[in-house]
């Protein structure tokens, strides 16, 4: 091993931090989709309770969160140093550039897909990872464990919020349609085999978890849960 | 596509120097015929300009037959113009119609200063050559057939690689001016071969670097690069140097560097 301090500060090394940090995130995804599903089971919210009691209950679990937010921080903290050096990379930008000619809108709009994810990611934290934290959740359900439940249906009576819920989980789908794939290829995982795989996986994930999260405040907004 | 001969009105970057602001200047110019290259069209701009009295357009040009990697220009917000797989100098009037307005810029880039109105300093490119992208013992002169052997597959992907002329599409259309196509492009034509191993690591960490300070952007992956390079450099290569540049960092051993 070799100069590797210096190789993360390189502009590979730098990619391969957006990369690994993005499939970290992406592994995370899929958790947290299994268990908000808990909320479609016809039982009062029993089920989901219980799973996110386990959640704030198992010691594993709350170790892995403090790993999760390091993860978003540093995915986020990156792209910002990354987007910076980006830009001062062409200080003159052209009058006229058709970027629609040969690359995707959403692969050269990371940067805003990401910061509406994050602002989704603050209003999202304090409606429900801030309270059952921190300020408490008023009720418990039959089992006696903390009726999150209650509380998630609550919040998605306000349609300002399942509006911009909605919208951030577009942004989402077209985060990962870019992100997914890019991982691989930063991670030099490009493979005349492989590589359709990624990305036939890649777009499917990136359409169907989006999709499930983006049902749950319709579904209570529309009172179906 | 046009048959006739065709006027067009150019918005052209005039820049006098590194220093100057730059700005876009229209010109109209006539009877153009759509069998003319981009380049012959300039031609005749510029003889029209002269004998006004006025300073003609500086491009870049050399062999105009799309091998040298000198024309250089960003045409209608596309490196070497609306056609995929070719250089400035082979895109033909025929591709435009007649009343077109042609937005013609240089390539845009902090490791690309303007040297004047279309022409850039490409010098950064050189630099990161000189940096590794080449085999320090003399390779003698052309072996017999089969004296080294090499897997066709390694061969084919050396020789796509090579084709790499240096011309800076890559650099000019991402939208962060990354370089990493073309660095890739020539660590990998090296990478393929025999003759290429012994310095393999070494090369792509001091070509790496010398990217770095040349002050190009870091690569996001849109692909723009590919769909643009006229000679159809593969992101392969990309993933290639990424995967050779983590073996170097994380995986050998301090003194083969």
């Amino acid at each position: 091993m070799s100069n590797s301090g210096k190789a993360f500060s390189s502009s590979i090394g730098k990619k391969l931090v957006m990369g690994i940090t993005g499939l970290f995130l992406i592994l995370y995804l899929i958790i947290h989709c299994f268990l908000n599903s808990l909320i479609f089971v016809n039982d009062g919210g029993l089920t989901f309770n219980e799973g996110a009691h386990f959640m704030a209950t198992n010691w594993l679990i709350r170790a892995m969160e403090v790993v999760l937010f390091l993860g978003f921080i540093v995915h986020i903290v990156q792209s910002a140093r990354l987007t910076i050096e980006n830009r001062a990379a062409r200080p003159v930008k052209y009058a006229y550039n058709d970027g629609n000619a040969n690359s995707k809108w959403y692969s050269r709009s990371m940067g805003l897909l990401g910061t509406i994810l994050l602002i989704f990611l603050i209003v999202h934290l304090s409606n429900f990872w801030v309270v059952s934290r921190f300020t408490g959740i008023p009720t418990t359900d039959a089992n006696g464990h903390d009726d999150l439940y209650a509380v998630m249906k609550l919040t998605f009576q306000n349609v300002w919020i399942v509006i911009l819920y909605v919208l951030a989980m577009v942004s989402l789908a077209y985060h990962l349609l870019h992100g997914f794939p890019s991982a691989f290829q930063t991670m030099g995982w490009n493979h005349k085999k492989y590589t359709p795989i990624i990305k036939k996986v890649g777009f499917w994930y990136s359409i169907i978890i989006p999709l499930i999260f983006a049902l749950m405040p319709i579904a209570v907004y529309a009172g179906l849960i | 596509m046009s048959t006739g001969n065709m006027n067009l009105t150019l918005k052209v970057w005039r820049q006098k120097n590194s220093k100057d602001q730059g700005r876009l200047v229209d010109y109209k110019v006539s009877d153009i015929s759509p069998d003319m290259s981009f380049l012959e069209m300039f031609d005749v701009l510029n003889e029209q300009l002269i004998s006004k009295g006025e300073e003609p357009i500086v491009f870049d040009h050399d062999c105009r037959e799309g091998i040298c990697g000198m024309c250089s220009m960003f045409i209608n917000g596309r490196p070497h113009g609306p056609k995929q797989g070719i250089t400035t100098c082979q895109l033909h009037m025929r591709s435009f119609k007649d009343g077109d307005t042609i937005v013609v810029e240089p390539w845009r880039a902090q490791a690309f200063p303007v040297i004047k109105d279309l022409s850039v300093d490409r010098s950064s490119f050189d630099r990161i050559i000189a940096a590794g992208g080449f085999i320090s013992v003399n390779t003698g002169s052309a072996q017999d057939a089969n004296n080294i052997p090499i897997p066709k597959q390694d061969a084919d992907a050396a020789f796509e690689a090579a084709a790499c002329i240096g011309c800076g599409a890559c650099v000019a259309t991402c939208k962060n001016a990354s370089a990493m196509l073309f660095v890739s492009a020539k660590i990998s034509q090296l990478a393929h071969l025999p003759q290429g191993q012994p310095e393999r690591y070494r090369r792509v960490q001091s070509m790496v670097a010398q990217m770095d300070a040349e002050g190009f952007g870091n690569c996001t992956n849109t692909g723009a690069c590919e769909a643009e390079c006229p000679k159809g450099i593969s992101l392969e290569n990309i993933a290639l140097m990424n995967r050779d540049y983590y073996s170097a960092k994380f995986l050998k051993e301090e003194e083969i560097h």
